[in-house]
């Protein structure tokens, strides 16, 4: 029946219309769900990726991190080396053969000097490439680049003291001498031969943590390397805490407590020594010579501890007939190494030693004639003027009677995820007005004007100019002629020849000036404040083949009073100095391991001048256990600061406290901005003032004397260990109470060393120090066949990844040396040779 | 078989293209070949994580797992078999999450599977 069929019909077309909607409906919902999933994983993924692709604070870009196709999983070297290898270099005239020792370190053979610093310039890359980018970066105030704005006060101090002023003069005058001009642009296209070859897989691990790029070497770099090595030597002043010591406490009692010449003196040329020359006369002492300091700012302090000993003995004193030489140059110890040890040859040139990575040519070492190696002088180098200006728009200045103009040099400073910040640094014939109001008013808003920088590194200097002549060297007359060059920082250069000579020389370019000159801040308007020309070179104090048979230096005082010249008021304490001296002229056939030991002789001066003295006024009825127990400890401790050491721990604690409690009633705190008088002028008070006004503390209504000092300072010393380490015991040993550690350049944990025990400290010849100390040993036996050895606390590679990043490290804990490999020629075979690397030049253009 | 072309193909790429090339390899090989969404993030997370497992030791074995050892201490980490594992999750999350958008970017362009 159709109206059935078509009910059916009907109903059958009306089930399927209502399914086909059904289904519509359905089918659109399940499409619309479909999209919103795959948008939510397609973004959710492309915000995973995101995010690992991105640096939050300090933490990397985790994906571009840890990935272990380009993150630092690549960066894990193979324990084995490949033994040959061949590399094709653009720019090299000749083959150059590099062959690497035991220690990775690499003996360079090159045809010229030109593929000789290129080898070198890239063999130091491979090595330490952020290490060389880092320092450069901070010496040109450039880390804000990298690591943004929690680095720009360390770059605008930089800027504003003129480290690219200096530098920019240093490489014009390195750049005029054809044979530094050489060397520096070889150097650099051997380093950027590397860094143009690196793949991101290959990029030293810091720029992945740090996430940036390696660039490319420019030559002024170069310069920047040797203006931190001036930064760190001769960067620090003590002239304004001077100043205010001198407002606070007037003139008398200033030269009293900070004399011209120690109580204790050893200098480094020997008393008594003539001087053969006729002196220029000293100019006359300024009218305006006690200047007042308004200024704002406080320039860095000095450091102790970083300092440094040399010696060299002559023939008639040692086993073999020739001179041994031995220097130590201690500075704030990290990884990578400070130094990069390396052998360059060459045709005229054989030489082994340290470098510095960043600047070609050895700085430390010696070739089969000579040997040499340096301590830093300590030379006044560096004054601060007080500018006085016409206006509060600071452009002209008044000086020699006249209004002068100054310049304004635009420094630019790049802040990674901010805005660069422009710096307009003031100079005056002087040098840049470091701490002026513009910029100070960020920190301070009640700051007058501010103070000009006379610095010796300001000036254009080719230093570089005498490591090339002393690299090449063949005895005293050379070494002599190497040393005129030399501008900063000053240094204190020892020698030592196969032909039987020895000498020291403290040796830089000294402005020729007048008694205390730039002890305190100087008056910029008076011209006779100036510096007035130079002390000639050839004048440096110096001293060749003494007839004591030994020459030395332990960064002390120069000269006994007759030298016509004034140098400095201050140099380092005479106590590593006089260790040295005492032992040197004890010892007879001396030999290569009896120089070793006194490098790391940990014997207190300090201790045997004033223990005995300290001990006389305990009065021991007064004594509890523990105190008792110490003093006993005490009376038999052998003097040395070794690291299983009782005895030094309490001595070094009650030192530092009688020294503390002398003077901080009166000096004050880091706040007072006051010069603390001096460690030798304090022994100087105890030993012979012991009734001086100092002793009394301020703070009691009593009349303290040193007695009284020094009874309290050991009650307090002992029982603050005890408190800390429990009753007088091995936890009482100078290694666990003092622990060393050597760190990263970016204080990166797990890259250091850690906590590890250690004897030796700062006014010990094993001037280990924290984090400072022996930053490289070396001791050499001239001879008909030179004999050199030498360790530093880390590696030749600067790669935590690598197995010669600190594999020199327990040797010099232990206080052996290596015997370094100096081969004669490309040719000679050793066993110690591990690998050899081919560089050949790249015909394609 | 997802997974073993995923496998051979983030090995092959990893040494050439930036570490993220594993997000697109893994969505496109989930695209033309994933069956369910279980199975496309299984295997693009299984996969990469052996992948970044095997590449990883393959660099830190021969080094003795010193550098790995010393980025753990600086990130923290007791040993560097955590460091090695968060590598490994990192890398597997990636291809995981992105294998799974590629199975349902497919699903979207796909048929209408619901049987007839």
């Amino acid at each position: 029946m159709p109206p059935i069929e078509k009910t059916n019909l009907g109903s059958s077309a009306y089930y399927y219309s209502q399914t086909l909607i059904f289904k519509h409906n359905y089918t659109v919902t399940a499409t619309f769900m479909k999209i919103i999933k795959a948008f939510i994983t397609l973004s959710l993924t492309a915000v995973l990726v995101w995010a690992l692709q991105t640096q939050f604070g300090p933490i990397p870009p985790l994906g571009k991190f840890l990935n272990p196709a380009t993150g630092f999983w690549q960066n894990a070297e193979n324990k084995r080396i490949i033994s040959q290898r061949e590399l094709k270099l653009p720019g090299l005239q000749d083959e150059v053969t590099i062959k690497y020792d035991e220690h990775r370190v690499p003996h360079i053979f090159a045809k010229n000097e030109h593929d000789l610093y290129y080898a070198q310039g890239y063999v130091t890359a491979t090595d330490r490439l952020w290490q060389m980018d880092i320092q450069t970066r901070s010496a040109s105030g450039r880390l804000a680049e990298v690591v943004g704005a929690k680095a720009l006060e360390t770059d605008r101090y930089h800027r504003r003291i003129g480290m690219v002023y200096g530098a920019e003069n240093s490489l014009r005058a390195m750049l005029q001498d054809p044979k530094t001009r050489l060397a520096i642009e070889a150097y650099t296209d051997g380093i950027n031969a590397y860094v143009h070859n690196l793949n991101v897989r290959d990029y030293p691990i810091e720029y992945k943590l740090l996430n940036y790029k390696p660039e490319e070497w420019k030559p002024i770099n170069c310069a920047f390397l040797l203006k931190l090595m001036s930064e760190t030597l001769s960067g620090g002043s003590d002239e304004f805490l001077m100043t205010n010591t001198l407002n606070k406490f007037g003139t008398a009692v200033t030269q009293d407590l900070f004399p011209d010449h120690n109580f204790q003196e050893d200098p480094i040329i020997p008393k008594g020594t003539p001087w053969n020359f006729k002196a220029l006369p000293v100019p006359p002492v300024s009218a305006s010579f006690k200047a007042q300091m308004a200024a704002n700012g406080k320039p860095a302090g000095k450091v102790e501890g970083i300092g440094s000993n040399n010696w060299a003995v002559a023939g008639s004193k040692t086993a073999s007939g020739y001179p041994i030489l031995a220097n130590d140059p201690h500075l704030r110890l990290s990884f990578p190494s400070i130094w990069y040890q390396i052998q360059l040859s060459a045709p005229g040139i054989n030489v082994y030693g340290v470098s510095l990575p960043g600047a070609p040519m050895i700085i430390i070492g010696y070739n089969d004639k000579i040997s040499w190696g340096v301590t830093n002088t300590d030379a006044d180098v560096l004054d601060w003027y007080q500018i006085k200006f016409k206006d509060a728009g600071k452009n002209q200045y008044w000086h020699n009677n006249q209004w002068n103009n100054v310049t304004r040099r635009t420094e630019v400073i790049h802040v990674r995820g901010e805005q660069p910040v422009t710096e307009k640094v003031i100079y005056t014939h002087y040098g840049p007005v470091v701490f002026e109001d513009s910029v100070s008013k960020r920190s301070n808003p009640n700051l007058p004007a501010g103070a000009a920088l006379r610095w010796i590194a300001h000036d254009g200097s080719n230093d570089l100019k005498t490591f090339y002549l002393l690299n090449r060297s063949k005895n005293y007359t050379d070494y002599r002629k190497a040393l005129t060059l030399y501008t900063a920082p000053a240094q204190n250069f020892i020698f030592a020849s196969a032909g039987k000579d020895i000498a020291i020389t403290p040796n830089g370019k000294f402005p020729l000036k007048f008694a205390d000159q730039g002890k305190f801040i100087l008056d910029g308007t008076d011209k006779a404040n100036d510096w007035q020309g130079w002390i000639p070179a050839e004048q440096n104090p110096t001293v060749k083949n003494p007839p004591r048979g030994f020459v030395s230096s332990a960064n002390q005082s120069l000269t006994d009073k007759t030298y016509p010249y004034y140098i400095n008021w201050q140099f380092g304490p005479y106590q590593r100095g006089t260790r040295i001296n005492t032992r040197l002229a004890a010892m007879n056939r001396i030999t290569v391991d009896s120089m070793r030991l006194l490098q790391t002789d940990n014997y207190s001066i300090t201790a045997r001048d004033i223990l005995p003295t300290l001990i006389a006024q305990i009065d021991t009825s007064k004594l509890d256990r523990n105190q008792l127990k110490a003093l006993d400890i005490l009376k038999q401790w052998d003097k040395r600061y070794d690291a299983n050491s009782i005895g030094a721990s309490i001595f070094d604690a009650w030192w530092r406290k009688v020294y503390n409690l002398t003077w901080k009633d009166e000096f004050g705190d880091e706040k007072a901005n006051l010069q603390w008088p001096s460690r030798d002028r304090t022994i100087k008070m105890l030993l012979t003032q012991p009734r001086a006004k100092w002793f009394d503390d301020s703070n009691t209504p009593g009349v303290e004397t040193a007695e009284d000092i020094v009874s309290t300072a050991f009650n307090q010393s002992v029982n603050e260990l005890s408190v800390k380490h429990g009753r007088p015991g091995l936890g009482w040993q100078w290694g666990k109470i003092r622990p060393t550690s050597i760190d990263h350049l970016a204080a990166l944990k797990g890259f250091g060393t850690g906590n590890f025990e250690s004897g030796g400290s700062s006014n010990i010849v094993n001037a280990i120090h924290e984090g400072a100390g022996p930053s490289w040993r070396m001791v050499v036996q001239m001879g008909p066949s030179v004999k050199g050895y030498g360790v530093f606390p880390g590696g030749e590679s600067g790669n935590p990844g690598s197995f010669y990043y600190t594999d020199m490290l327990q040797t010099w804990k232990e206080g052996q040396l290596n015997e370094l490999l100096y081969l004669r020629s490309a040719e000679e075979k050793s066993e110690r040779i591990k690998s050899v690397t081919i560089l050949k030049k790249n015909d394609k253009k | 078989m997802l997974f073993v072309l995923l496998l051979i193909f983030s090995l092959a790429a990893s040494y050439v293209f930036p570490w993220w090339i594993v997000a697109i390899i893994a969505f496109v090989a989930s695209l033309l070949m994933a069956n369910r969404a279980g199975h496309a993030f299984g295997s693009g997370f299984l996969a990469i994580f052996l992948a970044w497992l095997v590449l990883s030791l393959f660099k830190s074995m021969p080094n003795e797992h010193q550098l790995a050892e010393r980025v753990a201490q600086l990130f923290g980490l007791p040993h560097w078999t955590l460091l090695l594992l968060i590598t490994c999750i990192i890398g597997g999350l990636v291809s995981g999450l992105s294998a799974l958008s590629g199975f349902y970017v497919k699903q979207v362009f796909m048929p209408s599977t619901v049987k007839q």
